[in-house]
């Protein structure tokens, strides 16, 4: 049923909208997008030796992928690249319906999306886009 | 032959196995209509077998039945000869079909004109060509409501356009596309005009002669056909006029070690094994088609979507893209609703039995023109009926509830 993506928790962590903006010259930056359906990411990033300092980000796009933006950031600050890319492994491995950590407690919300595999990439793109803004500060 | 929509979705099988279904996505594909589907498992059951090649019953069967659908998509579209319809993979691979074969003739600075309305698949082959060939892209601008600005025709048609490439109707807006206002300005230039129906072909029969374009490219799982084919239609000395695209099996006339000569127009466009059993099943559903009672259908459709246009007028944040005349669109309706994102106002609808599409349709430069990401469509076929209509719009007034 469609409708069990929509439950309060899921629609209340986009509406937060935490962590949304833009930061003053940020150590990296990217941009991500879904060819899907058009969804853009925009991810900034300040780096303190090696984990992220601080993240802000602009999110237009659908529910769940401003709810997954709100999740990270909540939660992201403090983790290095490696820490970054086994919760982006958890999350993929959380949709993919495979047995998995949920690292962050919001992530829960996201378990009713595993049934609508067009959706998956709502949820990844903003985790794949702090992937992206993370490895561009670092080759900065 | 008297129209009624629960009549004429009788004749989907898909429709009446899911018979709650409130299907309203048939911009993107048309249900198989039951003379397709009888067509294609009648050829795949009793004349399966490569055409063109062989010498024996089977094949000789088979090859009648390919070389009769390709008349009946030429009575379809009113050509001249069957020897103009070229079966190919569906409108996008037409569509490169002609940006290659007819792109090899083109140089620097020529120009090819688009509109901002087309497809992705009328937009990119001519991209390519442009890094290819060094060729110019001249776009035609929108009127506000998503119309081609014909106003602006004679200025961007220069003496440098060899071809003008240009949508029937757009998949976003249903707006359609005053050909007759190109065609001339085309001509006064001395370009060929290559039409893309893939949205046009399913809402009655084309008349190229009468259209006065050098191309028609449109699919078949659009037109209540299979998927994998599609049709290309080139008059007779436009097609006769172009080198081949692809090279293979079926499009010679003779090959030595040294050099290959090419077959005449069909053939010389449809290298290798084509889509046998879908083309069958396609000249099926447009033989079908053919002889539907029309007017009552479209009139049928336009109500339909009067219906929706208001619906949804009354809701609060709505941005409708589009023209609202009805004269001057077919029964598709994109929209937005303020704070709902497309994809979860669609997600919303599938909990209600209802099947549209959101997004940006592969129109993102259109998208772009509108100011929005993507919208909500709803593209409606004579099977639909009040009830669809209905059912669209308690929903979106469940997914404001929940959503806005």
């Amino acid at each position: 049923m469609s409708d069990d993506l929509y439950q309060q928790a899921i629609v209340d962590l986009a509406r937060s909208a935490d962590g949304a903006g833009r930061l003053e010259a940020p150590d990296g930056t990217a941009q991500g997008d879904s060819p899907l359906c058009g969804d853009r990411v925009r991810m900034d990033v300040k780096l303190d030796g090696g984990r992220i300092l601080a993240l802000a980000y602009d999110v237009k796009g659908c529910l769940l992928c401003r709810a997954a933006a709100a999740a990270i950031g909540r939660h992201a600050a403090g983790l290095d690249a490696a820490q970054l890319a086994a919760v982006r492994s958890e999350v993929a491995a959380l949709l993919a319906g495979t047995e998995a950590e949920q690292p962050w407690p919001e992530l829960g919300n996201f378990l009713p999306v595993r049934a609508h595999r067009n959706r998956h990439g709502c949820v990844l793109l903003p985790f794949d886009t702090l992937v992206a803004a993370l490895d561009s500060a670092q080759r900065a | 032959m008297s129209f009624t929509a629960a009549k004429w979705r009788g004749h989907f099988p898909l429709l009446a196995a899911h018979r709650d279904l409130h299907y309203l996505d048939n911009a993107a594909t048309g249900q198989l209509c039951e003379a397709a589907l009888d067509a294609v498992t009648s050829h795949e059951l009793l004349h399966r077998a490569n055409v063109l090649r062989g010498t024996y019953r089977l094949a000789e069967q088979a090859d009648a039945a390919y070389e009769n659908a390709r008349r009946q998509v030429a009575a379809y579209l009113n050509a001249a000869s069957a020897d103009e319809v070229v079966f190919t993979a569906g409108t996008t691979a037409s569509i490169n079909l002609v940006a290659h074969a007819f792109g090899e003739g083109l140089n620097a600075g020529d120009e090819v004109v688009l509109s901002l309305a087309e497809h992705h698949s009328n937009f990119v082959p001519w991209q390519m060509l442009r890094e290819r060939r060094g060729v110019l892209l001249r776009i035609l601008p929108l009127t506000a409501d998503g119309r081609i600005d014909l106003s602006r025709l004679a200025e961007t048609l220069t003496p440098r356009c060899r071809l003008v490439a240009v949508t029937h109707a757009s998949n976003v807006t249903g707006a359609v596309t005053d050909l007759a206002a190109i065609v001339a300005v085309a001509r006064a230039v001395g370009a060929r005009v290559l039409v893309d129906g893939a949205q046009a072909v399913q809402h009655g029969p084309v008349d190229v002669a009468a259209l006065g374009a050098d191309f028609y490219a449109f699919s078949g799982h659009k037109a209540y056909g299979p998927t994998g084919v599609g049709v290309l239609w080139g008059r007779g000395e436009a097609l006769a006029a172009l080198p081949p695209f692809l090279g293979g099996g079926g499009m010679i006339g003779r090959v030595t070690v040294e050099e290959t000569t090419y077959a005449p127009p069909p053939r010389r466009f449809e290298a290798g094994t084509p889509p046998i059993a879908q083309a069958v099943g396609l000249g099926a559903a447009l033989d079908w088609l053919r002889v539907q009672p029309w007017a009552d259908m479209h009139a049928h459709t336009a109500r339909l979507a009067q219906r929706l246009i208001d619906g949804i007028a009354v809701l609060p944040g709505l941005t409708f893209l589009g023209p609202r005349d009805l004269k001057q669109r077919l029964p598709i309706v994109s929209f937005n609703l303020e704070g709902i994102h497309p994809h979860d106002a669609c997600q919303v609808l599938d909990g209600h039995g209802v099947a549209v599409r959101g997004g940006h349709h592969c129109a993102q430069p259109l998208m772009d023109f509108f100011g929005v990401q993507g919208a909500v469509r709803a593209s409606l076929a004579p099977y639909n009926d009040e009830a669809d209509i209905d059912a669209l719009l308690a929903g979106l007034k469940d997914a404001m509830r929940k959503l806005g």
